[in-house]
Protein backbone atom coordinates (compact mmCIF):
# COMPACT_ATOMS: atom_id res chain seq x y z
CA UNK A 1 0.00 0.00 0.00
CA UNK A 2 1.31 3.38 -0.98
CA UNK A 3 -0.08 6.43 0.78
CA UNK A 4 -0.57 9.91 -0.53
CA UNK A 5 -3.07 11.73 -2.70
CA UNK A 6 -1.07 13.79 -5.17
CA UNK A 7 2.12 14.85 -3.43
CA UNK A 8 0.87 15.33 0.13
CA UNK A 9 1.61 12.14 2.08
CA UNK A 10 3.34 10.36 -0.84
CA UNK A 11 6.36 8.30 0.32
CA UNK A 12 8.39 9.19 -2.78
CA UNK A 13 11.83 8.50 -1.35
CA UNK A 14 10.86 5.10 0.11
CA UNK A 15 9.50 4.20 -3.31
CA UNK A 16 12.75 5.25 -4.96
CA UNK A 17 14.57 3.02 -2.44
CA UNK A 18 12.29 0.10 -3.35
CA UNK A 19 13.12 0.81 -6.97
CA UNK A 20 16.88 0.70 -6.27
CA UNK A 21 16.49 -2.56 -4.36
CA UNK A 22 15.13 -4.21 -7.50
CA UNK A 23 12.08 -6.00 -6.07
CA UNK A 24 9.47 -6.96 -8.63
CA UNK A 25 6.05 -8.58 -9.09
CA UNK A 26 4.47 -6.00 -6.81
CA UNK A 27 0.73 -5.63 -6.27
CA UNK A 28 0.12 -1.98 -5.39
CA UNK A 29 -2.80 -0.28 -3.67
CA UNK A 30 -2.80 3.49 -4.26
CA UNK A 31 -5.40 6.08 -5.24
CA UNK A 32 -3.84 6.70 -8.65
CA UNK A 33 -1.37 4.86 -10.86
CA UNK A 34 1.74 6.99 -10.44
CA UNK A 35 2.71 10.17 -12.22
CA UNK A 36 5.77 10.73 -14.39
CA UNK A 37 8.78 8.48 -13.97
CA UNK A 38 9.48 9.02 -10.25
CA UNK A 39 8.23 6.97 -7.27
CA UNK A 40 5.29 4.72 -8.29
CA UNK A 41 5.50 5.97 -11.89
CA UNK A 42 9.13 4.83 -11.93
CA UNK A 43 8.34 1.39 -10.52
CA UNK A 44 5.67 0.91 -13.18
CA UNK A 45 8.00 2.19 -15.90
CA UNK A 46 10.59 -0.40 -14.79
CA UNK A 47 8.01 -3.19 -15.09
CA UNK A 48 8.07 -4.05 -11.36
CA UNK A 49 4.34 -3.76 -10.79
CA UNK A 50 2.02 -6.67 -11.61
CA UNK A 51 -1.26 -5.19 -10.38
CA UNK A 52 -2.67 -1.80 -9.37
CA UNK A 53 -5.74 -1.40 -7.15
CA UNK A 54 -6.83 2.23 -7.55
CA UNK A 55 -9.76 4.60 -7.94
CA UNK A 56 -8.19 7.02 -10.40
CA UNK A 57 -5.60 5.23 -12.56
CA UNK A 58 -6.43 7.59 -15.43
CA UNK A 59 -4.75 10.53 -13.67
CA UNK A 60 -3.08 12.55 -16.45
CA UNK A 61 0.48 11.80 -15.27
CA UNK A 62 0.06 8.00 -15.26
CA UNK A 63 1.67 7.59 -18.67
CA UNK A 64 3.57 4.37 -17.95
CA UNK A 65 0.56 2.68 -16.38
CA UNK A 66 -1.54 3.60 -19.42
CA UNK A 67 1.07 2.20 -21.80
CA UNK A 68 1.28 -1.17 -19.99
CA UNK A 69 -2.48 -1.36 -19.41
CA UNK A 70 -3.24 -0.93 -23.10
CA UNK A 71 -0.76 -3.72 -23.90
CA UNK A 72 -2.46 -5.95 -21.31
CA UNK A 73 0.75 -6.14 -19.29
CA UNK A 74 -0.58 -4.81 -15.99
CA UNK A 75 -3.68 -5.77 -14.05
CA UNK A 76 -6.16 -3.17 -12.76
CA UNK A 77 -8.74 -3.45 -9.98
CA UNK A 78 -10.87 -0.31 -10.18
CA UNK A 79 -12.49 0.69 -6.87
CA UNK A 80 -14.52 3.83 -6.05
CA UNK A 81 -12.43 6.12 -3.87
CA UNK A 82 -14.61 5.98 -0.76
CA UNK A 83 -14.89 2.20 -1.03
CA UNK A 84 -11.12 1.93 -1.41
CA UNK A 85 -10.53 3.98 1.75
CA UNK A 86 -13.11 2.01 3.74
CA UNK A 87 -11.83 -1.40 2.54
CA UNK A 88 -8.38 -0.42 3.79
CA UNK A 89 -9.79 0.86 7.08
CA UNK A 90 -11.89 -2.30 7.52
CA UNK A 91 -8.77 -4.47 7.20
CA UNK A 92 -6.97 -2.39 9.81
CA UNK A 93 -9.96 -2.49 12.13
CA UNK A 94 -10.34 -6.28 11.99
CA UNK A 95 -13.63 -6.27 10.10
CA UNK A 96 -14.71 -8.86 7.56
CA UNK A 97 -16.05 -6.22 5.20
CA UNK A 98 -19.03 -3.90 4.99
CA UNK A 99 -22.09 -3.00 2.92
CA UNK A 100 -21.99 0.27 0.99
CA UNK A 101 -24.58 1.81 -1.35
CA UNK A 102 -21.78 2.99 -3.68
CA UNK A 103 -21.74 1.14 -7.02
CA UNK A 104 -25.06 -0.75 -6.50
CA UNK A 105 -26.66 -1.20 -9.92
CA UNK A 106 -23.58 -0.01 -11.83
CA UNK A 107 -20.79 -1.66 -13.80
CA UNK A 108 -18.49 -1.61 -10.76
CA UNK A 109 -21.06 -3.37 -8.56
CA UNK A 110 -21.60 -6.22 -11.02
CA UNK A 111 -21.13 -9.74 -9.64
CA UNK A 112 -20.92 -8.56 -6.04
CA UNK A 113 -23.10 -9.77 -3.20
CA UNK A 114 -25.91 -7.30 -2.49
CA UNK A 115 -28.43 -6.88 0.29
CA UNK A 116 -31.52 -4.72 0.73
CA UNK A 117 -31.21 -2.85 4.04
CA UNK A 118 -34.12 -0.59 5.05
CA UNK A 119 -35.31 -0.46 1.45
CA UNK A 120 -31.97 0.46 -0.11
CA UNK A 121 -29.59 -1.76 -2.07
CA UNK A 122 -26.08 -2.17 -0.66
CA UNK A 123 -23.01 -3.91 -2.09
CA UNK A 124 -20.72 -6.09 0.03
CA UNK A 125 -17.07 -5.05 -0.03
CA UNK A 126 -14.20 -7.06 1.43
CA UNK A 127 -11.33 -5.74 3.53
CA UNK A 128 -8.06 -4.90 1.78
CA UNK A 129 -4.87 -6.02 3.58
CA UNK A 130 -1.23 -5.49 2.61
CA UNK A 131 2.14 -6.99 3.51
CA UNK A 132 3.69 -3.53 3.58
CA UNK A 133 2.41 0.03 3.77
CA UNK A 134 4.59 3.01 2.90
CA UNK A 135 3.43 6.48 3.86
CA UNK A 136 4.77 9.96 4.54
CA UNK A 137 4.06 12.12 7.59
CA UNK A 138 5.28 15.48 8.87
CA UNK A 139 6.68 14.46 12.25
CA UNK A 140 7.35 11.13 13.90
CA UNK A 141 8.90 9.79 17.12
CA UNK A 142 10.70 6.53 18.07
CA UNK A 143 7.40 4.95 19.13
CA UNK A 144 6.00 5.54 15.66
CA UNK A 145 3.55 8.28 16.61
CA UNK A 146 2.85 10.46 13.59
CA UNK A 147 1.62 13.96 12.97
CA UNK A 148 0.59 15.17 9.52
CA UNK A 149 0.34 18.59 7.91
CA UNK A 150 -2.82 19.80 6.11
CA UNK A 151 -3.95 17.37 3.37
CA UNK A 152 -1.21 14.78 4.07
CA UNK A 153 -3.44 12.39 6.02
CA UNK A 154 -5.58 11.13 3.15
CA UNK A 155 -5.16 7.31 2.96
CA UNK A 156 -2.13 7.16 5.26
CA UNK A 157 -3.62 6.42 8.68
CA UNK A 158 -5.88 3.67 7.31
CA UNK A 159 -2.98 2.15 5.34
CA UNK A 160 -0.75 2.15 8.44
CA UNK A 161 -3.49 0.13 10.16
CA UNK A 162 -4.02 -2.33 7.29
CA UNK A 163 -0.47 -3.60 6.67
CA UNK A 164 1.68 -6.20 8.44
CA UNK A 165 4.63 -3.81 8.32
CA UNK A 166 4.24 -0.03 8.04
CA UNK A 167 7.12 2.23 7.05
CA UNK A 168 6.82 5.99 7.34
CA UNK A 169 9.12 8.66 5.99
CA UNK A 170 8.97 11.90 7.99
CA UNK A 171 10.07 15.52 7.60
CA UNK A 172 11.14 15.66 11.23
CA UNK A 173 12.16 12.98 13.70
CA UNK A 174 11.39 14.18 17.24
CA UNK A 175 12.12 12.67 20.67
CA UNK A 176 9.40 10.59 22.35
CA UNK A 177 7.01 13.18 23.79
CA UNK A 178 7.97 15.66 21.07
CA UNK A 179 4.47 15.37 19.59
CA UNK A 180 1.91 16.40 22.19
CA UNK A 181 -0.48 13.50 22.91
CA UNK A 182 -3.32 15.78 21.75
CA UNK A 183 -1.69 16.11 18.33
CA UNK A 184 -0.88 12.48 17.47
CA UNK A 185 -2.85 11.70 14.30
CA UNK A 186 -1.63 8.13 13.75
CA UNK A 187 -0.87 6.29 17.01
CA UNK A 188 2.53 4.59 16.95
CA UNK A 189 0.95 1.17 17.51
CA UNK A 190 0.25 1.11 13.74
CA UNK A 191 3.76 2.14 12.62
CA UNK A 192 6.82 -0.14 12.55
CA UNK A 193 9.69 1.75 10.90
CA UNK A 194 10.48 5.42 10.54
CA UNK A 195 12.87 7.05 8.09
CA UNK A 196 13.87 10.66 8.53
CA UNK A 197 14.18 12.20 5.09
CA UNK A 198 13.75 15.87 4.34
CA UNK A 199 11.50 16.88 1.49
CA UNK A 200 12.59 15.89 -1.97
CA UNK A 201 12.26 18.83 -4.36
CA UNK A 202 10.52 16.61 -6.89
CA UNK A 203 6.75 17.03 -7.06
CA UNK A 204 4.98 14.31 -8.98
CA UNK A 205 1.60 15.76 -9.54
CA UNK A 206 0.57 19.36 -9.79
CA UNK A 207 -2.82 20.38 -11.05
CA UNK A 208 -3.48 22.91 -13.79
CA UNK A 209 -2.39 26.46 -12.90
CA UNK A 210 -5.01 29.02 -11.93
CA UNK B 1 -28.88 33.89 -25.47
CA UNK B 2 -27.19 30.89 -23.99
CA UNK B 3 -25.41 31.07 -20.66
CA UNK B 4 -21.64 30.91 -20.62
CA UNK B 5 -19.85 28.47 -18.30
CA UNK B 6 -19.62 31.34 -15.81
CA UNK B 7 -23.32 31.98 -16.29
CA UNK B 8 -24.19 28.40 -15.38
CA UNK B 9 -21.90 28.62 -12.33
CA UNK B 10 -23.55 31.91 -11.31
CA UNK B 11 -27.04 30.42 -11.57
CA UNK B 12 -26.04 27.46 -9.35
CA UNK B 13 -24.43 29.79 -6.82
CA UNK B 14 -27.76 31.66 -6.45
CA UNK B 15 -29.43 28.45 -5.25
CA UNK B 16 -26.92 27.06 -2.74
CA UNK B 17 -28.47 27.74 0.67
CA UNK B 18 -26.81 29.43 3.60
CA UNK B 19 -25.37 26.84 5.97
CA UNK B 20 -24.81 24.14 3.34
CA UNK B 21 -21.81 21.81 3.09
CA UNK B 22 -20.85 21.50 -0.55
CA UNK B 23 -18.57 19.36 -2.69
CA UNK B 24 -17.82 20.85 -6.10
CA UNK B 25 -16.72 18.67 -9.00
CA UNK B 26 -14.13 19.59 -11.61
CA UNK B 27 -14.96 22.01 -14.46
CA UNK B 28 -17.96 24.38 -14.35
CA UNK B 29 -18.77 23.32 -10.73
CA UNK B 30 -15.41 24.66 -9.52
CA UNK B 31 -16.41 28.13 -10.79
CA UNK B 32 -19.53 28.16 -8.57
CA UNK B 33 -17.52 29.33 -5.56
CA UNK B 34 -16.58 32.56 -7.41
CA UNK B 35 -20.22 33.69 -7.51
CA UNK B 36 -21.46 33.05 -3.97
CA UNK B 37 -23.04 35.89 -2.09
CA UNK B 38 -20.82 36.92 0.85
CA UNK B 39 -23.96 36.82 3.05
CA UNK B 40 -24.01 33.02 2.87
CA UNK B 41 -21.86 30.83 5.09
CA UNK B 42 -21.07 27.76 3.00
CA UNK B 43 -18.32 25.25 3.76
CA UNK B 44 -16.61 23.52 0.85
CA UNK B 45 -15.51 19.90 1.12
CA UNK B 46 -12.69 18.27 -0.80
CA UNK B 47 -12.49 14.45 -0.93
CA UNK B 48 -8.83 14.43 0.07
CA UNK B 49 -9.65 15.53 3.59
CA UNK B 50 -10.62 19.20 3.73
CA UNK B 51 -13.71 21.02 4.99
CA UNK B 52 -13.73 24.81 4.86
CA UNK B 53 -11.58 25.05 1.76
CA UNK B 54 -10.92 28.55 0.39
CA UNK B 55 -10.06 29.83 -3.11
CA UNK B 56 -7.09 28.68 -5.20
CA UNK B 57 -3.72 29.81 -3.80
CA UNK B 58 -2.20 32.95 -5.35
CA UNK B 59 1.06 32.27 -7.22
CA UNK B 60 3.96 32.39 -4.76
CA UNK B 61 1.81 31.44 -1.75
CA UNK B 62 1.27 27.75 -2.57
CA UNK B 63 1.68 25.17 0.20
CA UNK B 64 2.83 21.78 -1.13
CA UNK B 65 0.65 19.99 1.45
CA UNK B 66 -2.54 21.87 0.62
CA UNK B 67 -4.23 20.72 -2.60
CA UNK B 68 -7.81 20.03 -3.64
CA UNK B 69 -9.16 16.85 -5.24
CA UNK B 70 -8.14 18.22 -8.65
CA UNK B 71 -4.58 18.55 -7.29
CA UNK B 72 -4.58 22.34 -7.50
CA UNK B 73 -3.03 24.40 -4.69
CA UNK B 74 -5.78 25.87 -2.53
CA UNK B 75 -6.21 27.87 0.68
CA UNK B 76 -8.13 27.36 3.93
CA UNK B 77 -10.76 29.59 5.47
CA UNK B 78 -11.14 30.21 9.22
CA UNK B 79 -13.05 27.33 10.80
CA UNK B 80 -11.80 24.80 8.28
CA UNK B 81 -10.35 21.44 9.26
CA UNK B 82 -8.38 18.46 7.97
CA UNK B 83 -9.13 14.74 8.28
CA UNK B 84 -8.36 11.48 6.50
CA UNK B 85 -10.04 9.64 3.64
CA UNK B 86 -12.26 7.27 5.65
CA UNK B 87 -13.71 10.25 7.54
CA UNK B 88 -13.98 12.31 4.37
CA UNK B 89 -16.10 9.64 2.67
CA UNK B 90 -18.11 9.07 5.85
CA UNK B 91 -19.15 12.72 5.43
CA UNK B 92 -20.17 11.92 1.85
CA UNK B 93 -21.95 8.57 2.20
CA UNK B 94 -23.31 9.42 5.63
CA UNK B 95 -25.38 12.28 4.21
CA UNK B 96 -23.49 15.03 6.04
CA UNK B 97 -22.37 16.86 2.91
CA UNK B 98 -25.64 18.47 1.81
CA UNK B 99 -24.95 19.34 -1.84
CA UNK B 100 -22.70 18.28 -4.65
CA UNK B 101 -22.40 19.99 -8.02
CA UNK B 102 -21.06 17.67 -10.71
CA UNK B 103 -20.41 17.70 -14.42
CA UNK B 104 -22.29 15.14 -16.54
CA UNK B 105 -22.02 13.36 -19.86
CA UNK B 106 -25.66 12.24 -19.76
CA UNK B 107 -28.64 12.56 -17.42
CA UNK B 108 -31.82 10.51 -17.80
CA UNK B 109 -35.42 11.53 -17.13
CA UNK B 110 -35.44 9.43 -13.95
CA UNK B 111 -32.28 11.10 -12.56
CA UNK B 112 -29.78 8.45 -13.68
CA UNK B 113 -26.33 10.03 -14.00
CA UNK B 114 -23.48 9.04 -16.33
CA UNK B 115 -20.31 11.05 -15.76
CA UNK B 116 -17.44 8.67 -14.98
CA UNK B 117 -16.64 6.84 -18.18
CA UNK B 118 -16.20 8.75 -21.42
CA UNK B 119 -16.72 6.76 -24.62
CA UNK B 120 -13.15 7.27 -25.88
CA UNK B 121 -11.31 6.78 -22.56
CA UNK B 122 -8.59 4.15 -22.85
CA UNK B 123 -8.08 3.67 -19.13
CA UNK B 124 -11.13 3.68 -16.85
CA UNK B 125 -11.10 5.77 -13.67
CA UNK B 126 -13.87 6.60 -11.23
CA UNK B 127 -12.25 8.56 -8.39
CA UNK B 128 -14.85 9.73 -5.89
CA UNK B 129 -17.66 10.29 -8.42
CA UNK B 130 -19.77 7.28 -7.44
CA UNK B 131 -19.51 7.93 -3.69
CA UNK B 132 -20.63 11.53 -4.22
CA UNK B 133 -23.53 10.56 -6.50
CA UNK B 134 -24.75 7.76 -4.20
CA UNK B 135 -24.14 9.50 -0.89
CA UNK B 136 -25.19 13.12 -1.21
CA UNK B 137 -28.86 14.06 -1.04
CA UNK B 138 -28.78 17.03 -3.40
CA UNK B 139 -26.92 16.03 -6.56
CA UNK B 140 -26.97 18.99 -8.93
CA UNK B 141 -25.57 18.70 -12.41
CA UNK B 142 -24.03 21.40 -14.61
CA UNK B 143 -23.45 20.86 -18.31
CA UNK B 144 -23.98 22.22 -21.79
CA UNK B 145 -27.46 21.28 -22.94
CA UNK B 146 -26.16 19.42 -26.01
CA UNK B 147 -22.86 17.75 -26.86
CA UNK B 148 -20.22 19.35 -29.08
CA UNK B 149 -21.85 17.40 -31.93
CA UNK B 150 -25.23 18.95 -31.08
CA UNK B 151 -26.69 15.78 -29.57
CA UNK B 152 -29.01 16.05 -26.53
CA UNK B 153 -27.44 15.02 -23.20
CA UNK B 154 -30.72 14.88 -21.27
CA UNK B 155 -32.11 11.56 -22.41
CA UNK B 156 -35.01 9.14 -21.91
CA UNK B 157 -32.36 6.64 -20.75
CA UNK B 158 -28.57 6.91 -20.42
CA UNK B 159 -26.44 5.07 -22.98
CA UNK B 160 -23.13 5.34 -21.07
CA UNK B 161 -22.24 3.38 -17.90
CA UNK B 162 -24.05 4.85 -14.90
CA UNK B 163 -22.32 6.64 -12.06
CA UNK B 164 -25.44 6.18 -9.92
CA UNK B 165 -29.10 5.49 -10.68
CA UNK B 166 -31.83 8.04 -9.84
CA UNK B 167 -29.53 10.45 -8.03
CA UNK B 168 -29.80 13.78 -9.88
CA UNK B 169 -32.20 16.32 -8.35
CA UNK B 170 -31.55 19.35 -10.55
CA UNK B 171 -29.92 20.11 -13.91
CA UNK B 172 -28.35 23.48 -14.79
CA UNK B 173 -27.46 23.94 -18.46
CA UNK B 174 -26.62 26.84 -20.76
CA UNK B 175 -30.28 26.80 -21.88
CA UNK B 176 -32.37 25.87 -18.85
CA UNK B 177 -32.89 24.91 -15.23
CA UNK B 178 -34.68 21.57 -14.95
CA UNK B 179 -35.83 19.71 -11.83
CA UNK B 180 -35.92 15.92 -11.69
CA UNK B 181 -39.17 14.99 -9.92
CA UNK B 182 -41.06 11.73 -9.35
CA UNK B 183 -43.40 12.91 -12.15
CA UNK B 184 -40.51 13.45 -14.58
CA UNK B 185 -38.44 16.41 -15.71
CA UNK B 186 -39.89 19.84 -14.95
CA UNK B 187 -38.65 22.92 -16.81
CA UNK B 188 -38.39 25.73 -14.23
CA UNK B 189 -36.40 28.41 -16.05
CA UNK B 190 -35.14 29.19 -19.54
CA UNK B 191 -32.02 31.20 -20.38
CA UNK B 192 -32.74 34.81 -21.49
CA UNK B 193 -34.54 34.85 -24.84
CA UNK B 194 -34.84 31.06 -25.13
CA UNK B 195 -38.30 29.52 -25.28
CA UNK B 196 -39.56 26.35 -23.62
CA UNK B 197 -40.16 24.89 -27.10
CA UNK B 198 -36.50 25.49 -28.02
CA UNK B 199 -35.34 23.76 -24.82
CA UNK B 200 -37.61 20.78 -25.55
CA UNK B 201 -36.27 20.55 -29.12
CA UNK B 202 -32.75 20.06 -27.72
CA UNK B 203 -33.89 17.54 -25.09
CA UNK B 204 -34.49 13.85 -25.81
CA UNK B 205 -36.61 13.27 -22.69
CA UNK B 206 -40.06 14.84 -22.32
CA UNK B 207 -40.20 18.06 -20.29
CA UNK B 208 -43.17 19.31 -18.29
CA UNK B 209 -43.21 23.08 -18.30
CA UNK B 210 -43.78 24.38 -14.79
CA UNK B 211 -46.80 26.69 -14.35
CA UNK B 212 -44.46 29.38 -13.05
CA UNK B 213 -41.71 28.68 -15.62
CA UNK B 214 -39.83 31.94 -16.19
CA UNK B 215 -36.84 33.54 -17.80
CA UNK B 216 -33.65 33.29 -15.77
CA UNK B 217 -32.81 36.39 -13.79
CA UNK B 218 -29.20 36.73 -14.77
CA UNK B 219 -26.97 39.74 -15.49
CA UNK B 220 -25.28 39.74 -18.90
CA UNK B 221 -21.89 40.15 -17.24
CA UNK B 222 -20.30 40.49 -13.81
CA UNK B 223 -17.04 42.43 -13.51
CA UNK B 224 -16.53 42.12 -17.25
CA UNK B 225 -17.07 38.33 -17.34
CA UNK B 226 -19.97 37.52 -19.67
CA UNK B 227 -22.65 35.28 -18.12
CA UNK B 228 -24.83 35.09 -21.21
CA UNK B 229 -23.80 35.50 -24.83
Amino acid sequence: MLGGFGDPGLPGQLLEAVRRKGVKDLAVVHNGAGAGDWALGGLIKDGRVRKVTASFPNNPGAIYFQELYLKGQIELELVPQGTLAERIRAAGAGLGGFFTPTSAGTELGKGKETRMIDGREYVFEKPLHADFAMIRAHRGDRLGNLQFRKAMRNFNIAMAMAADVTLAEVDELVPVGGIDAEDVHAPGIFVDKLVHCPRHPKLVEVGPPK
Amino acid sequence: MKLTRDGIAYRVACDLPDGSYVNLGIGIPTQVSSYLSPDKEILFHSENGILGMGPLAEPGTEDVDLINAGKQYVTMLPGGCFFDHPMSFAMVRGGHITHTVLGALEVAANGDLANWRTPGAKVPGVGGAMDLAFGIKNVWVTMTHVSTKGQPKILKACTLPLTAPRCVKRIYTDMALIDVTPEGLVLRECAPGITAAEVQSKTDAALKVAKDCREMDIPEAIKGVPLAA
